[in-house]
């Protein structure tokens, strides 16, 4: 740093009394009132080294409003290509969520028969063929980062389009607003219904009303604990009060946040609870599809007849807001892209429509790219809403997700399904025997990973002259190898007593156990024989 | 410096701080939101209401549901016992020598043994069982046992005990000290017959002879040991109190002898069948058709 006046030189001013301090020095041709704000990353060298005289800007004084209150979304009812979409979408979700308990799927008679089933009591995870032990939960972590990479795909590519059409929060708030509108009629039936004065007609239809969220609700929770047990039995259960507590209580929680989340919270759940929105800003770009307004179009808004009366003065948007009365998060979209917009393009079918019935060419609402709204403005042509999808970031995260679900599908296809583990006795390492040899004795654990019983032969590599057998069998029994039966889809615990006679070879050997059947899958494990005078 | 002004593209009013020109928003929150802070306070108050919460001078306050941690403990403590007053009873009902009949049950027992073992067992014969060979406590992990290595005698062992004072059906035995009543060439011609029992050293004459005479009463013409009166085996590898030729001499000429206490009259019937299955289960425990054939093994009856 270059030498400076004292005064300027540091940021810290020489520690005064306030009062003998010579404003006029330090502070340059400030004039109150003109001082703004000024940005370090802006502004002038000297701007952050000069001395300003504090100076209160004028200030305002606005309304003090520190709570919003909530405005009701009443979306109205519309029709058109992306809300049978949405339809489509809603079936399709729903059905995957109610159905797939119910599902069969044969795996012979020692293991559930459940297409899906996170069996919580019993530690396994079935999904259709597979089956997932507690200490492979590395694929359960592998199908969690494909979910996280795969909604980073679909939000490069087609922005997003999760929060649009598949995400709970979505269809069930859809499926909520759709109760409404069977119930207290469309958009403006709804709203003077809300504004009505309580009485008797409101009484039961609001009693009505809830009553149908409550059955969805109750369903949902329900549908949910299907899951987690054998869902035929589970229902019998259920309603004979034999099921667990667990099952009632999650049933009760998810009852309860399903009426308050999707009956009442709705889009205030994607505006102002969940983290997803805002991540997925982040994540956008100008290359980004969403559904945009295409303000050099639509502005300056101004209805049919003003538009005849000034040729050429007046855009394509008549301002009706229809866009803003199907919104089911009750947003305008014509003041561009914001973390409301759920990208449902249901106001794309109600502009569309509406331009439609003017005579003006549709898309004026659309699902493009800021860049290629920027290229229409200019007149350039733009390019194909599909073209967008790719480009090298939704071609690399799909390389990204695709490879690691091909991983585990290979990893899934080569593992093996026997497993042995071996904990020697450490307590004491070794016995001394009357005729002279030592005995280490070791717990096996016999892993079987196929739903049925296997016939297992442990034998011993190396230690030329032992033998050995287990708790089951006994020493008049002894030999190189000892067969156990395993019981299927369990670990068997096998204490095996290992005998070297005096002056025999110890040391590091090897416990292989191979299956008794066709597949002939072998595992083994490394153990040590330790001996008097081992250690020394 | 406080400048909140209206932020125009939004219509929100600025929190009024800036710093390098970056300005945050007060958006204000939603109303429900309030709500949400109002709900968890009536939460706190109902649940100091409910549950102990306030810390007085002795003791929390109760709260008018009167749970407590402890309770919950006692509770649980109580289901988990009467989950085991089934398997208790079993026990009880069946004789030990009938247990290894019913694998789940002796498995029951040998894991209840273990526990109990770690209590009572381990302060000498080691938390793995392996004893002492310095203090003179078995190994209760190998084949060779003093008194028998059956359930039976092991149930007897751990209800009487050895050489418990005051206990008639205790196991009892002892050596005589040998000190002054041989020459040393006498020791050793000795110590060389009993150390050739276990192939360790020659045989002679003169002490198969001192042997014959003095020691095979109890231990056997070929110190195969005696397990009526206690007498150990001497022909095997395992020595109680070292197998060193200095440690034989000491074991004749001042024998040392263990005690173990009668665990009949402190542990439940139960407990103890439990117990003796855990150490049967070490590795060395004997069948009964050997028990059954060996007439030194006197089993009371069902405790």
């Amino acid at each position: 740093m270059e030498s400076r006046e004292p005064t300027s030189g540091s940021s810290v001013p020489p520690r005064r009394g306030d009062d003998d301090r010579d404003w006029s020095l330090a502070t340059q041709e400030a004039r109150a009132g003109e001082q703004q704000p000024v940005s370090g990353a802006v502004a002038e060298p000297d701007a952050t080294t000069v001395r300003r005289k504090p100076i209160e800007t004028p200030r305002q004084h606005p309304p003090v409003k520190l709570f919003e209150k909530r405005a009701r979304v009443h979306n109205q009812r519309i029709d058109g290509p992306f809300r049978r979409f949405k339809w489509g979408m809603m079936a399709v979700t729903l059905a995957i969520y109610y159905a797939t308990p119910w599902v069969r799927w044969d795996r012979g008679p020692y293991a559930p028969d459940q297409a899906v089933l996170v069996d919580l009591a019993n530690q396994r995870f079935y999904m259709f063929g597979i089956e997932i032990w507690p200490h492979e939960f590395y694929y359960v972590a592998g199908l969690l980062i494909m979910a996280a990479l795969g909604l980073f795909l679909v939000t490069s590519a087609v922005g997003r389009a999760w929060c649009g059409y598949a995400c709970p929060q979505t269809v069930w708030t859809d499926v909520f607003q759709h109760v409404d509108r069977f119930v207290d009629g469309d958009r403006n039936a709804r709203a003077r219904l809300d504004a009505a004065p309580w009485g008797a007609r409101k009484l039961m239809r609001r009693t009505f009303k809830y009553a149908i969220y409550l059955v969805i609700s109750f369903w949902t929770g329900g549908a949910w604990i299907m899951y987690f047990a054998d869902a035929p039995t589970l229902v019998g259960d259920f309603w004979t009060g034999r099921a667990a507590p667990a099952a009632y209580i999650t049933v009760a929680i998810l009852t309860l946040t399903t009426f308050t989340l999707g009956g009442f919270m709705r889009e205030q759940v994607c505006i102002y609870m969940c983290p997803w929105p805002r991540i997925q800003t982040a994540m956008m770009d100008e290359k980004s599809l969403l559904v945009t307004y295409k303000d050099w179009r639509g502005e300056p808004r101004g209805s049919v007849k003003k538009a005849e009366r000034n040729p050429g003065k007046v855009g394509d948007c008549i301002d009706c807001l229809q866009c803003v009365a199907v919104c089911p998060t009750g947003i305008d979209i014509r003041q561009g892209p914001q973390v409301g917009c759920i990208t449902c393009a249901l106001c794309i079918d109600a502009c569309d429509r509406v331009m439609a019935s003017v005579g003006r060419p549709r898309g004026l609402i659309d699902y493009a790219t800021l860049e290629d709204c920027a290229r229409e403005a200019r007149g350039e042509p733009t390019r194909s809403p599909w073209k967008a999808l790719l480009r090298p970031r939704t071609i690399a995260y799909f390389l990204i997700w695709s490879s690691i679900g091909l991983a585990m599908l290979f990893a899934l296809g080569v593992r093996n399904h026997i497993g042995l583990s071996v904990s020697p006795d450490r307590n004491p390492p070794f016995i001394l025997l009357s005729d002279g040899s030592v005995r280490n004795s070791y717990t096996l654990k016999l892993r079987n990973m196929e739903s049925r019983p296997r016939a297992m032969r442990i034998e011993i590599e190396g230690l030329p002259r032992a033998i050995m057998w287990s708790d089951t069998s006994g020493r008049d029994t002894a030999s190189r190898a000892v067969v156990k039966a395993v019981p299927p889809d369990a670990v068997l615990a096998a204490r095996i007593y290992v005998v070297v006679p005096a002056g025999a070879m110890t040391g590091e050997f090897r416990f292989t156990v191979t299956s008794q059947d066709e597949q002939r899958e072998t595992a083994s494990a490394d153990a040590r024989f330790d001996a008097p005078g081992d250690s020394e | 410096m406080v400048n909140k002004r209206i932020d125009e593209p939004t219509g929100t009013e600025t929190v009024g701080h800036e710093w390098d020109g970056i300005e945050e928003l007060d958006t204000p929150m939603p109303r429900w939101w309030l709500w949400t802070l109002y709900l968890t306070i009536v939460w706190g108050i109902v649940y100091v209401i409910l549950y102990p919460a306030w810390p007085m001078v002795d003791k929390a306050t109760a709260g008018v549901l009167g749970w407590s941690s402890r309770g919950e403990l006692a509770r649980e403590m109580s289901v988990a016992d009467q989950a085991r007053a089934s398997v208790r009873e079993q026990l009880a009902r069946t004789p030990i020598e009938r247990l290894p009949e019913d694998s789940k049950l002796f498995a029951q027992a040998v894991a209840g043994g273990r526990s109990a073992y770690q209590v009572y067992c381990s302060q000498c014969h080691g938390s793995g069982g392996a004893g002492s060979q310095t203090l003179g406590y078995p190994n209760l992990n190998d084949d060779d046992w003093l008194w028998g290595g059956d359930l039976k005698a092991i149930h007897y062992t751990i209800t009487n005990g050895i050489r418990a004072p005051g206990i008639k059906e205790t196991r009892t035995s002892a050596m005589p000290p040998f000190e002054t009543m041989f020459e040393p060439a006498q020791f050793e011609a000795l110590l060389s017959h009993v150390m050739a029992l276990s192939g360790k050293g020659s045989a002679n004459s003169a002490g198969a002879q001192i042997f014959r005479d003095n020691c095979a009463t109890c231990h056997g013409p070929s110190g195969e040991g005696m397990r009526l009166v206690g007498g150990p085996r001497l022909n095997d590898a395992i020595w109680l109190y070292g197998g060193t030729r200095d440690d034989i001499r000491a074991q004749i000429q001042k024998p040392r002898m263990g005690h173990m206490p009668q665990w009949g009259t402190r542990l439940d019937p139960v407990t103890i069948k439990m117990l003796s299955a855990y150490v049967w289960s070490l590795g060395g425990g004997e069948n009964f058709v050997e028990a059954a054939a060996d007439p030194a093994v006197k089993v009371d009856g069902e405790p």
